[in-house]
């Protein structure tokens, strides 16, 4: 039993904190501190930086570009990234896309995408959610119809995915569309690459609660799509979906945003008053700050093991459902709190604060203005990747054998 | 980083669990735990012949263990048997004599790790409500020696014990933690009245009267008026065991109650096939798996500086109290009717996690005590 890093890791750790410390623009991280949002040109600098370290892709294989990372190490970057309010490299080329290529793309597929996204030709989103599809994702009914003509052999799209995140910054988009209607649900479904600057696609601004526009309806009217941008067989795209789905989920609990959100927490404790003194010596607000970060601290080690169980051989299957569900509780208590810490502030809200160029003046303490919208955003995360009943729904089959 | 423990720990938390599946299953258990004697002396001798007290202690110290892990592989085994045999005792006393023990003192805990003497703490007191330093029990000088007067609640197997380790007052305010003093007594010292009754978990409780207690200079363990620190390690460990018994008790209600959801059928299905029972379970789940770092974050941090150490207890006893209760409860609950029986072993492992939290400090005093730990003035 040894719960400490090793020494090799260590260094790691510290190579990853020089790494950050010399090529972290200032002036992104001081966006993520204070909860803005950031703009499609933050990202791909970022993912510049990145790239240029030959971190971008850390769960690709060395061949196609990645860092060759064992699971603690990837887990040690994305949290040291989070602690140091990094812009997070954003998942659907990297995370989801990238990995299912290398497993299920051809050679010349490969050879195209995967370079494209490592340096930024592609901004990827992804197609799964559909109006009728939510956690009943087999139930996609986005079609595509074969068909050959004097340009080649082609698809048909026609449909409507939603739900699609920071679709309006992006070129290309992986969807789950319906190939054969007769077959049993997950039997219909085939994996698709789509140029979203086709004709017949169309994306409209999903306004979340908050008021920020970060997710999107995209419609497809007989949209063109070349054979060619199949992935793996027709009809066996649930395949890649499945995989996609539970490809490295270990950071799934997302320890790193927590800890660096706690963190902010407990300066804003420290300095927001009531009675005169810190709230952070209320008796009834210390106590629920307490509660989380020693749910927290169990978490870290949870998570740890995770890891632990994959770095000796094990894969995380339905474990992640476990990370996923109180990873998600914790960030949206820590982001609860942070709301009910600015009292009477939270109400005002100066949306334009929260964008690039705002040169105004917010009310209240410094985060005030952030709090209550990161709170209500943060409403997402026990509902988006498997909402958290469905997380539930496989740690019964899968771990309860229920 | 490894999560796995050592063969040794392993070897012997194999034998501890095969020995407790042949004789110590829930009949045999049932009739030790409601026993007028509290527990089963040649049970607890057999133990301390397995090496199970053993373990507990370092090599310095007569045992071949010691650390925070054996501790808690030891009594996790002790939480899934729902032992009731006074071990925590050993832990406890065994504990404060390694710390502050005179070379005399020390030789009685070789008896301990025989399973000779069956020892335990005599420190709560009737309105201390889990505060350490809450010590009213004086200890006045009389020549060379000590007189002690006071009483002490809640003591484990207290009947039986051989030996106590009593705190009292020899100095300062009732809550001070300067001017505590711990003293070694034999249970058949002259004015020391023991008066027994069953716990509702299992086994036996007693309050001690210590009327005009005379004692000589050689029964003072440690400094005079210095106890605290050591009382506080003590208990550190007594936390750890309790917090790892816990995770066991948890462990095999959790594979109990998914036994009863795979078999008992009503509607003509199992009742583990609906979502709301389901789903309660892998909170379940997934709490025990929180409760189990949180051990593995105690134990790790048993030898660590003392807010290091203090404050993971704390949080790991705060994390047990919570779950526990939560696991007793849904566990009975998902049970239905069947679950209030006495026949079935799962409502004795709920009322045993319930009970813990009622020793060395429940939820809502460690969640405090993680707080003041954590406040720089107060390290």
């Amino acid at each position: 039993m040894e719960l400490n890093f090793t020494t090799e890791e260590e260094a790691f750790r510290a190579e990853v904190r020089a790494f950050l410390a010399d090529k972290l623009p200032e002036r992104l991280s001081a966006k993520v501190r204070g909860g803005q949002i950031l703009a499609k040109a933050d990202v791909e600098e970022w993912h510049a930086i990145l790239n240029q370290r030959g971190w971008l892709a850390n769960h690709w294989p060395e061949q196609y570009g990645g860092p060759g990372w064992t699971a603690v190490e990837k887990f040690i970057f994305e949290n040291e990234c989070a602690m140091a309010f990094a812009p997070r490299a954003l998942p659907f080329g990297l995370n989801m896309l990238g990995p299912v290529l290398i497993k299920y793309g051809n050679e010349a597929q490969k050879a195209h995408w995967l370079p494209r996204i490592l340096n930024g030709a592609d901004w990827w989103c992804q197609g799964y959610s559909e109006p009728g599809a939510g956690s009943d994702l087999a139930a996609v009914k986005t079609s595509a119809v074969r068909g050959v003509d004097a340009q080649g052999d082609h698809y048909i799209v026609n449909g409507q995915k939603t739900w699609t995140t920071l679709g309006q910054h992006a070129n290309m988009i992986f969807c789950l569309v319906r190939t054969d209607r007769e077959a049993k649900k997950q039997q219909g479904i085939s994996f698709l690459l789509i140029d979203m600057t086709s004709p017949g696609v169309d994306v409209r601004p999903i306004i979340t609660l908050d008021g920020e526009h970060e997710v999107n309806e995209v419609f497809f009217s007989d949209v063109r799509v070349p054979a060619e941008n199949l992935v793996g067989e027709e009809n066996k795209g649930w395949t890649c979906a499945k995989y996609l789905l539970t490809y490295e989920r270990t950071n799934i609990a997302g320890v790193g945003f927590s800890v660096a959100a706690l963190e902010q927490l407990k300066d804003i404790a420290a300095t927001q008053k009531k009675h005169g003194k810190p709230l952070a010596d209320d008796p009834s607000f210390a106590a629920r700050l307490a509660r989380v970060e020693i749910d927290l601290e169990n978490m870290k080690t949870t998570n740890l093991r995770v890891i632990a169980a994959v770095a000796g051989g094990g894969v995380p299957g339905a474990e992640s459902s476990m990370l996923k569900i109180r990873g998600t509780e914790i960030r949206q208590e820590i982001s609860s709190l942070t709301r009910r810490a600015m009292g009477v502030h939270a109400r005002p809200f100066v949306a334009e604060a929260l964008q690039d160029g705002f040169e105004g003046r917010t009310f209240g303490p410094a985060f005030a203005n952030a709090a209550a919208a990161r709170y209500f955003n943060n409403r997402k995360l026990s509902i988006f990747g498997g909402s958290n009943e469905i997380q539930k729904n496989i740690i019964s089959k899968m771990i309860l054998g229920l | 980083m490894n999560f796995e423990h050592t063969e040794d720990r392993r070897m012997l938390a194999d034998s501890l669990n095969r020995f407790i599946a042949e004789q110590y299953a829930f009949d045999a258990r049932d009739r030790i735990a409601k026993s007028t004697h509290g527990f089963s002396k040649e049970i607890f001798q057999q133990f301390a012949e397995l090496g199970v007290i053993g373990a507990l202690f370092t090599e310095g110290d007569g045992g071949f263990g010691g650390g925070g892990f054996d501790i808690a592989v030891v009594f996790e085994a002790l939480g899934r048997g729902l032992v009731v045999e006074p071990l925590l005792g050993a832990v406890l006393v065994g504990e404060a004599l390694c710390a502050a023990g005179s070379d005399a003192q020390k030789e009685k805990l070789a008896d301990i790790i025989g399973g000779t003497v069956v020892a335990a703490l005599a420190h709560d007191e009737a309105d201390a409500f889990y505060g350490l330093a809450q010590v009213q029990t004086t200890a006045e000088r009389k020549g060379d020696g000590w007189v002690l007067d006071g009483a002490k609640v809640a003591v484990v197997q207290g009947e039986q014990a051989d030996l106590f380790l009593v705190s009292a007052r020899t100095s300062g305010k009732i809550d001070d933690e300067a001017g505590i003093s711990l003293f070694l007594l034999p249970a058949n010292t002259p004015g020391l009245a023991v008066r027994g009754c069953p716990a509702i978990d299992g086994g036996r409780v007693a309050e001690l009267t210590l009327d005009g207690i005379e004692l000589g200079a050689d029964a003072l363990v440690g400094v005079e008026g210095e106890g605290y620190a050591t009382l506080e390690r003590a208990v550190g460990r007594g936390i750890l065991a309790l917090c790892a018994e816990a995770l066991g008790a948890m462990e095999a209600a959790k594979d109990a109650t998914l036994d009863y959801l795979r078999t008992r059928k009503q509607f003509g299905l199992p009742i583990g096939s609906f979502q709301a029972l389901q789903h309660r379970m892998a909170d379940l789940l997934l709490e025990i798996e929180q409760a189990r770092s949180a051990v593995i974050n105690a134990a790790a941090a048993i030898d660590a500086d003392r807010t290091t150490r203090e404050r993971a207890l704390s949080a790991a006893k705060f994390s047990i109290g919570r779950i526990g209760a939560l696991v007793a409860e849904e566990t009975i609950q998902l049970h239905g009717g069947i679950g209030m029986t006495w026949e079935l072993p799962l409502p004795h492992y709920a009322k045993r996690l319930v009970m813990i939290d009622h020793q060395l400090g429940d939820e809502d005093h460690h969640l405090q005590r993680y707080i003041a730990l954590g406040k720089p003035a107060m390290a």
